[in-house]
């Protein structure tokens, strides 16, 4: 075990020092992707397993990426070879195609995308709106247009829903509701439901808890859902690449029906078994399991998941995602901030970019990134961070430097010393302070930020807490925060020492120690 | 030998200094005197090229202060403000001898030349490993003429030097400076704001006022023959007692 940790350790510090390059690291990889639901994972993991049964190439399994964007993203760009979605999902959010719901016209459009969609798995996993049966029954509501007769109910709607295109914008238009929805987690709905904050949400067909929290689906009698019929995305160079691994994908054709789909769901969210235990019973044997993945934490304590077999792997990787992130930050930051106090002009356009950086949402830099890197994982989570920790340094390191006295400043004009020299044996050190306290506000945010990297396979305690999120597990949730919390306070601990090694002694002294006449 | 040749300078709207044209002679001590904002300062940075006058040049030793010959010039010149100027940074020792050790001078010879000037300037060596915040005002001041001294340039610029200070070390230190002033024969310009230190220190006192010249002599001529209502009206202002007044 100690052996396999610290291989796995190795690894891992391998994989945050290379970067862009190592998405498709050999060319006997399969990378499978899923998104960051239970079902996605789940389907991700007996794809994986399927292909690894066949013994033609390593496969990893790339899991909980994000949302749609990030692992079409990731697909389009090579750094996932396939990864399972829905035939609904890829004609309106992918293709906005409302024509294309037959397999035929969606290989037509995806076909100049390089991009193919097979092996119908058997299920359709259609979204629908549901209540609590109880409320429902009372308020006698049973389909989705007696939602309009109730302005007042309180709509708790998935982001992805919200924002999609064959989502809520297109459902309100439809039914003409007159509701203004609020944006929810997905796990976090099924609560605020069950506590009656909420009303209704939104929820895939085969969701496990739709039985456990005796949920009313709505009957969609305008017949707005198109179906979501489960197949594999995948890119149309793989079947030639790797024969054998795309036959064994074919013997998933109709493997999972609804019902199954539903009872698996319920294995790992409810009865808090592992995604690859899941999926290795289901394929009974025929597969091969990948490294045990985040799963679901419903049986066991919170004290064993936070100092769970993963904590000093994903220790290791966020610490390596802020150090990776922040040095060039910090050095980029600094030069920037350099170039801001000498131009006034140059330092309004370069204060505006690189705050501008900061309002763009963390989800949507990193999908542009990975189109950009063609791959996903530590390399654009490290860009995004870094991206991300310019501002305070470059802020603090121009205000430090145009805040300094001007008599002192002009005495080391005035003394003969070159530019260059007076920037790095006067105006830098007397800005030290300013410029260490950017740093550690990156480096803070940082922490925080780099929770988001799970989204992308990067790794960090942001896998507990996007598996938390996932499967609806609060103590696998807190599992990744308070780590990531603890880090955070050991980061401003650590620059408050390394003020006492950077800022110069006679800067820390109190006027007037010890003077004499 | 100095010479702003037809120099002016103005900030935003407000005239500093009106086109004029004055000369520091070699190895005297001139005073460059009148009340705050009068233009004083500005000709001293003109000199040591933090202030680039909008017309006219400034001639060193018959040579025109330009972009290429800036530094060595610099290097050529001690700048003393108010406080010393000194970096919080860096102890007094290292203050002293940043530029000799930045121009590659041997540290031998920086140690020996620092050990000269603090006797010179009458502070204690063990008082040098001391920061800025550490000493007392006329010991920062001792240690900024130190650091002016370092490199022995002919010529010294002092920007109300000992304004900070309180009267008694005031006077202990102007007593020190003009002796070192008179030992070293270095060109000195020194703006004040007060006539007694003019006085005291002066081979030659220029008077200014808005920017302009009002007169450039002695003391005495200022007393004496003062060249318009306003000399008198400064004299009386700061209630100089007339020095060598007769009986």
């Amino acid at each position: 075990m100690t052996a396999l940790l610290s291989a796995s350790t190795k690894a891992a510090i391998l994989c945050m020092l290379l970067v862009a390059a190592t998405g498709r690291a050999a060319e006997q990889t399969i990378n499978v992707g899923s998104k960051r639901f239970t079902e996605s994972y789940i389907l991700g993991e007996i794809l994986a397993q399927t292909m690894r049964g066949s013994g033609e190439a390593r496969v990893v399994h790339q899991q909980g990426l994000g949302n749609t964007a990030i692992v079409f993203a990731a697909l389009k760009s090579g750094a996932i070879d396939l990864y399972p979605d829905y035939t609904g999902t890829v004609a309106f959010e992918l293709l906005n195609r409302k024509d294309a719901t037959t397999l035929d016209a969606l290989n037509k459009a995806l076909a100049a995308e390089g991009l193919g969609a097979a092996v119908r798995l058997g299920f359709s996993n259609t979204y629908s709106i549901a209540m609590i049966e109880k409320r429902a029954a009372a308020l006698g509501i049973a389909k989705i247009s007696e939602l309009a007769l109730y302005p007042n109910l309180e709509l708790g709607l998935s982001q992805e829903f919200l924002n999609r295109r064959d989502g809520w914008r297109a459902l309100k238009e439809t039914y003409g509701l007159p509701h203004t929805a609020r944006g929810l987690d997905h796990g976090l709905a099924y609560e605020a439901l069950a506590a009656g904050q909420i009303d209704a949400m939104d929820v895939y067909s085969t969701d496990a808890k739709i039985t456990r929290y005796a949920l009313r689906q709505l009957a969609d009698d305008r017949r707005f859902f198109p179906p979501y019929d489960a197949v594999v995305l995948y890119r149309l160079d793989f079947p030639d690449r790797f024969p054998r691994a795309w036959a064994a994908l074919k013997t998933l054709e109709n493997r999972i029906d609804t019902a199954t789909m539903a009872r698996l769901n319920a294995d790992a969210e409810i009865a808090g078994r592992a995604f690859t235990d899941v999926a290795r019973d289901f394929l009974g044997g025929n597969g091969a399991a990948s490294r045990p993945a985040p799963g679901p934490a419903a049986r066991r304590s919170f004290w064993s998941v936070l100092f769970g077999p993963d904590l000093s792997r994903l220790t290791l990787q966020h610490v390596g995602l802020v150090g990776a992130s922040l040095v060039p930050a910090i050095v980029l930051g600094i030069l920037l901030g350099v170039w801001a106090a000498r131009s006034r002009r140059a330092g309004q356009w370069i204060l505006a970019a690189v705050g501008l950086l900061q309002t763009v949402p963390a989800l949507a830099l990193l999908a542009f990134l990975i189109t950009l890197m063609g791959t996903i994982g530590t390399g654009p989570a490290v860009v995004a961070l870094f991206l991300y920790g310019l501002l305070p340094i470059v802020r603090n390191t121009a205000s430090g430097l145009i805040d300094l006295s001007p008599p002192l400043r002009e005495s080391a004009e005035a003394l003969g010393l070159s530019p260059l020299a007076r920037l790095i044996r006067i105006e830098l050190p007397l800005a030290s302070r300013s410029i260490l306290a950017g740093a550690k506000t990156s480096a803070v945010i940082a922490v925080g930020t780099a929770t988001i990297a799970a989204f992308i396979g990067a790794g960090g305690y942001g896998e507990r807490i996007v598996a938390g999120l996932a499967v609806n597990d609060t103590a696998m949730l807190l599992a990744g925060a308070l780590p990531a919390a603890a880090l955070a306070l050991a980061v401003q601990w650590g620059f408050e020492l390394l003020e006492r090694c950077v800022v110069p002694a006679g800067l820390r002294l109190s006027p007037q120690n010890d003077a004499t006449g | 030998m100095i010479v702003l040749e037809n120099v002016s300078k103005t900030y935003a709207r407000r005239i500093a200094v009106h086109p004029v044209t004055l000369s520091f002679p070699a190895e005297k001590t001139t005073i460059l005197i009148g009340p705050s904002g009068c233009g004083k300062s500005t000709l001293l940075r003109m000199i040591v090229g933090l202030a680039a006058p909008d017309t006219g040049r400034v001639l060193i030793d018959g040579e025109a202060l330009s972009r290429e010959n800036l530094q060595a010039n610099r290097h050529r010149i001690g700048y003393v403000i108010q406080e010393g100027g000194l970096f919080p940074h860096l102890t007094a020792r290292e203050n002293v001898g940043l530029l000799a050790r930045h121009l590659g001078k041997s540290t031998q010879e920086i140690e020996a030349r620092i050990g000269a000037l603090a006797e010179l300037v009458g502070i204690p060596a063990e008082t040098l490993h001391r920061y800025p915040q550490q000493l007392s005002g006329g010991q920062r001041q001792r240690v900024g003429l130190m650091r002016a001294l370092m490199l022995d340039p002919p010529t010294l610029l002092l920007d109300e030097p000992l304004g900070a200070l309180d009267p008694v070390t005031r006077h202990e230190l102007q007593a020190e400076l003009k002796s070192i002033f008179a030992e070293l024969r270095k060109t000195v310009v020194l703006v004040t704001h007060d006539m007694g230190e003019a006085g005291y220190f002066a081979d030659e006192i220029i008077l200014m006022r808005e920017g302009r010249v009002v007169q450039r002599g002695s003391i005495d001529d200022l007393f004496e023959r003062p060249a318009e209502a306003y000399v008198r009206t400064f004299l009386t202002a700061q209630r100089v007692a007339r020095p060598h007044a007769p009986a």
